[in-house]
């Protein structure tokens, strides 16, 4: 149950690093890192399983930490598409050197 | 270990308890009374509160001596020595960002509650022994980070630079706690000395393990910006307000290089023959890429922000080196690194025009007709950057000690040597093409008026030089301090290091 639960935690992680590789738009971007951040949060209830309730512990301090980051990161997204009109990031090129 | 009592718990937390009651007392000033001081009150309350924060620490290190800590908090010289220094740079970016705010018009409270908030982050780290601890300690300093660099809201650049470093530092963020669950998966414990003894006794999923030493090396390596990984670096210290940008390259990379060196020292250290030829590969691709890009640039921020990656490579070769000697290099290092960042950052806010044009070479042409001290300051913390003996002070027994730390670890690393000082040599091109404007072009006339720079942003700026010659005449009081602050894991001496295979 362990190794299975493991895998699909890797797999999702996967997916969360393709998406923030491949995606252009920073809400799907910031959706992609989230889903990397539960499937760590997989990973750990799966591994508190074997090794005692500290894994547990990790996921309510991911979860806090997850929505706090989310405030700020939805509040510099709305920043970004007030000063650009758009939220794509191929598309903020101000910072060149 | 025995759970320690309350009160011995809080005094061992006492400097990050002091520094959030200070952000929260200075979030109030910044609600109440007259409408005219606020932000100014509430720079004040956060610039003592860091005082008191570097006081707290110097009193911890040279009281009684110190108790053993606990398994989730260290109480060494190296958490007390990189507290002070982390709380002095706060000061200093209290300062900075509040006279650089006033320029551009937008000074308010939020942000020296901010570089508290940042700053408790900070010296956590340099105390964490639990990867829980470490969690939080650098979420904390992130989170704080990413908005400062958006405080100013009427700056297009500021918010593509923020939302650029919000991604890319939770995308390691992420990296990082993956490999947190699985070094836990693999060991079953959460603190650093857990994990280094059920790491040397043999761990029972070596696969696991491996996973996620090479995942939490990856996400520490984002944080302190190591080549391959520091592509984010350059366009957010540029689009930051320099005052927060020198916070940044100053104090934010000191913390992630003090929580690298210990989660190497006390978690990692039987593993070194795995991590090690990785970090050396890192330190030599940091140190040859930073100076190399740096050579290119014409925005002085982008100049300061690629050598701020080079010093990240040096930094990385005291990391590889692995012994006290090691450690006490990159404190030594450390404090010189922030007094000549913190101290070429002040000249640049004392020259802004409170826009958020971009700095170029021009900007510093006559500096020497118009800001004489400023100048020489600029030229000495910059020399201090390059490592010239002499007029550099500090910085030139800094990158020495990192050399000599690197020459006599248990396995020399001549290679690494070499390849510092030849890039240390490169480096010359572009400091001295910083300096050269300054003393040898006549002043430009600007487009918009600077008004005169003022006195705190002065005193430090003229401060940080002041330190850097005379720590450059008697370093040997500075290598003394940063002997003492070697963690604890290298008190035993060299006998970690005795796993390298040749």
């Amino acid at each position: 149950m362990i190794s299975e639960a493991l895998v699909v935690s890797a797999v999702l992680f996967v997916i969360g690093t393709i998406g923030v590789l491949t995606r252009k738009n920073a809400i799907v971007l910031f959706m992609c890192v989230e889903l990397m951040l539960n499937a760590v949060n997989l990973s750990f209830v799966a591994l508190s399983k074997l090794h005692g309730n500290a894994g547990q512990v990790f996921v309510i301090l991911v979860m806090t930490v997850a929505a706090a980051e989310a405030a700020i990161g939805l509040a510099l997204v709305i920043a970004v598409f007030r000063h650009f009109g758009t939220v794509d990031l191929s598309s903020l090129r101000l910072l060149k050197g | 270990m025995n759970a320690p009592n309350v009160s011995g718990m809080l005094m061992l937390i006492l400097p990050e308890v002091v520094l959030s009651v200070g952000a929260m007392i200075t979030l109030l000033l910044g609600v109440s009374g007259a409408d005219a001081g606020r932000s100014h009150r509430a720079a004040m309350a956060a610039l003592a509160t860091a005082v008191v924060g570097v006081v707290l620490a110097i009193g911890m290190l040279t009281g009684a001596p110190l108790a053993p800590g606990t398994t989730f908090i260290a109480n060494d010289g190296f958490r007390w020595t990189l507290t002070a220094l982390l709380c002095a740079g706060t000061g200093a970016a209290v300062v900075l960002t509040e006279a650089y705010d006033r320029r551009a018009g937008v000074a308010r409270a939020e942000t020296p509650a901010l570089l508290l908030l940042a700053a408790t982050g900070m010296t956590l780290l340099t105390a964490a022994r639990d990867l829980m601890v470490v969690f939080l300690g650098i979420e904390l300093m992130s989170l704080a980070t990413y908005v400062l660099v958006a405080m100013h809201r009427t700056s297009a650049r500021a918010a593509e630079a923020a939302v650029k470093y919000f991604l890319l530092g939770a995308f390691s963020t992420a990296f990082l706690l993956y490999g947190i669950a699985l070094v836990y998966g693999a060991t079953g414990s959460m603190q650093l000395e857990g994990i280094g003894s059920a790491v040397a006794s043999g761990a029972k999923l070596p696969g696991l393990l491996m996973a996620g030493v090479a995942l939490m090396l990856v996400g520490l390596a984002f944080k302190v910006a190591a080549a391959p990984f520091h592509l984010w670096t350059p366009d957010v210290y540029d689009g930051a307000p320099t005052a927060v940008t020198g916070f940044m390259a100053a104090s934010v990379k000191a913390a992630a290089f003090a929580i690298f060196l210990r989660i190497t020292a006390e978690a990692f250290a039987p593993l070194l023959a795995d991590w090690h030829p990785v970090l050396w590969v890192l330190a030599a691709a940091t140190m040859v890429i930073g100076n190399v890009l740096a050579l290119g640039q014409q925005q002085i921020k982008r100049v300061l922000a690629y050598s701020s990656i080079a010093h990240a490579g040096y930094l990385l070769v005291a990391v590889v080196s692995f012994s006290a000697e090691g450690a006490t290099a990159l404190v030594f290092y450390l404090v010189a690194y922030t007094l000549a960042t913190m101290g070429a950052f002040a000249v640049l806010v004392a020259l802004s025009d409170g826009t958020d044009r971009p700095l170029v070479r021009q900007d510093l042409a006559g500096l020497r007709e118009r800001h004489p001290w400023l100048a020489l300051a600029f030229a000495v913390c910059v020399l201090s950057m390059l490592g010239f003996p002499l007029a550099g002070g500090v910085g030139f027994f800094a990158k020495w000690q990192v050399l000599q730390a690197a020459l006599q670890a248990s396995v020399p690393q001549q290679t690494l040597a070499i390849v510092l000082v030849l890039s240390s040599v490169v480096s010359g091109g572009y400091y001295l093409g910083l300096i050269a404007p300054a003393f040898m072009q006549s002043p430009v006339p600007a487009a918009r008026p600077i008004p005169a720079p003022p006195t705190g942003v002065r005193a430090i700026a003229i401060a940080c030089a002041v330190v850097v010659l005379v720590l450059g005449v008697l370093p040997s009081s500075l290598t003394r301090l940063a002997q003492r602050s070697a963690p604890s894991a290298f008190a035993g001496g060299p006998t970690v290091a005795t796993t390298i295979q040749p």
